[in-house]
C-alpha cells in the first residue's frame, strides 16, 4: 500500500499524516505537491489538515482549484480510496467530492481538544478494521467544523449510512454536550455514495501513537491492510 | 466598470457570527435591532474596454463557481459604471 499526502501551501498536518501513514502501511508515504498532476502511482491519497491558502474566501475554496485536485478527483471517481482530514474534508466538500459544507463553529471559537467518535459504519476502506459502534479518542482542532447539509441531503446520508463518525461521549452516547461545534446530526465524518471517499474533521494522525495520548486514529490508516 | 458581488449565507443556514453581532448591538443599546446576518462584498474591477455582455457573463460564472458556495450561500450582483 503506497500512501500519498497532498501538500498545499498552508497545509500544516502533512508531516503528521505522512508519519501516521508510513507507520500504518510499513511503507514510506510520499508527499505530493499541489502544483503537480502526478499521483506517483499511489494507491491511497490523503488530503491533510491545515489552512490551505490561508482559508481565504472560504476554507478549501481555493485549494480545490489546485492542479493536483483534478487528478485526485479522477482517482476518486475511479473508486480509489481518498481520505480528507480537517481542512482536507473542507476541500473535498468544496470540490463536490463529498456532499455538504463546513460552517463556522456554532460557538464561534477555534476548538482544540480530545473528543470521542463513534464509528457508525465499517463499510469504507478506512473503517474496515474498526468495529461498528466502536468509540475512538481523537483530537479536533478547527474553527470551521460545523457540518451542514440541506435536509434532503442529510436524509439521504442517513438512509445510505454515509455518516461514518459521530461525536459522542466516552461511553459512546450521542449527547448535545459531546458535540463540539454544532454539526447537524452530530456528524464528524461522512463518505461519498461510492464509499471510497471519506472526510472527517478530527485528526486521526494526531492519535497515531500512545505517546500522543491515543493511538486510536492509526486504525484509519491501517484498515486497508494489517499493520506491520 | 465595477462589479459589486454580495455573498451571504442562505436564510435557511444558521449564522452564528450574525447572532453574536446582534447580541453585541443589543447590549450596546441599539434596541431597535431585531436581526443581523453577516455577508461579504467583493469589489471587482473589469479591464478597460471589456465587452459589457462578456463581463457580465464572466462575473455571473465567477460568483456561482468560485465566490459563493451554492450549498450554503447565495449572491447578488450590482454594477457600477
Amino acid at each position: 500500500m503506497q500512501i500519498g499526502v497532498v501538500v498545499f501551501p498552508g497545509s500544516n498536518c502533512d508531516h503528521d499524516a505522512l508519519h501516521a501513514a508510513t507507520l500504518a502501511s510499513g511503507r514510506e508515504a510520499v508527499p505530493l505537491w499541489h502544483e503537480s498532476t502526478d499521483l506517483q502511482g499511489c494507491d491511497m491519497i490523503i488530503l491533510p489538515g491545515g489552512f490551505s491558502y490561508g482559508d481565504y474566501l472560504r476554507t478549501g475554496a481555493i485549494a480545490r482549484f489546485s492542479p493536483i485536485m483534478a487528478a485526485v478527483a479522477q482517482f476518486a471517481r475511479a473508486g480509489n480510496p481518498v481520505l480528507g482530514i480537517c481542512n482536507g474534508f473542507q476541500i473535498l466538500c468544496e470540490a463536490g467530492l463529498l456532499p455538504g459544507a463546513l460552517l463556522r463553529n456554532a460557538g464561534l471559537r477555534f476548538v482544540c481538544r480530545q473528543v470521542h467518535l463513534r464509528v457508525e459504519s465499517t463499510a469504507t476502506p478506512f473503517t474496515g478494521g474498526c468495529r461498528a459502534g466502536q468509540v475512538l479518542q481523537v483530537p479536533i482542532a478547527h474553527g470551521d467544523g460545523n457540518y451542514y447539509a440541506p435536509p434532503e441531503v442529510l436524509e439521504q446520508l442517513e438512509r445510505r449510512q454515509q455518516v461514518i463518525f459521530r461525536y459522542c461521549t466516552a461511553a459512546g452516547e450521542i449527547t448535545a454536550a459531546a458535540n463540539p461545534n454544532g454539526s447537524l446530526h452530530h456528524i464528524a465524518g461522512i463518505c461519498n455514495a461510492g464509499r471510497n471517499v471519506v472526510g472527517l474533521m478530527p485528526h486521526p494522525e494526531r492519535a497515531s501513537e500512545a505517546g500522543l495520548g491515543s493511538a486510536d486514529g492509526l486504525q484509519l490508516f491501517a484498515s486497508l491492510q494489517p499493520c506491520r | 466598470m465595477t462589479a459589486w458581488i454580495q455573498v451571504g449565507l442562505k436564510p435557511t443556514v444558521l449564522d452564528p457570527q450574525g447572532q453574536a453581532i446582534q447580541a453585541a448591538l443589543r447590549k450596546l443599546g441599539f434596541g431597535a435591532v431585531a436581526g443581523v446576518r453577516q455577508a461579504k462584498v467583493f469589489q471587482v474591477e473589469m479591464a478597460p474596454g471589456a465587452d459589457p455582455a462578456e463581463a457580465k457573463r464572466q462575473i455571473e460564472r465567477a460568483a456561482r463557481e468560485v465566490l459563493a458556495n451554492p450549498v450554503i450561500e447565495e449572491f447578488s450582483i450590482r454594477w457600477e459604471e
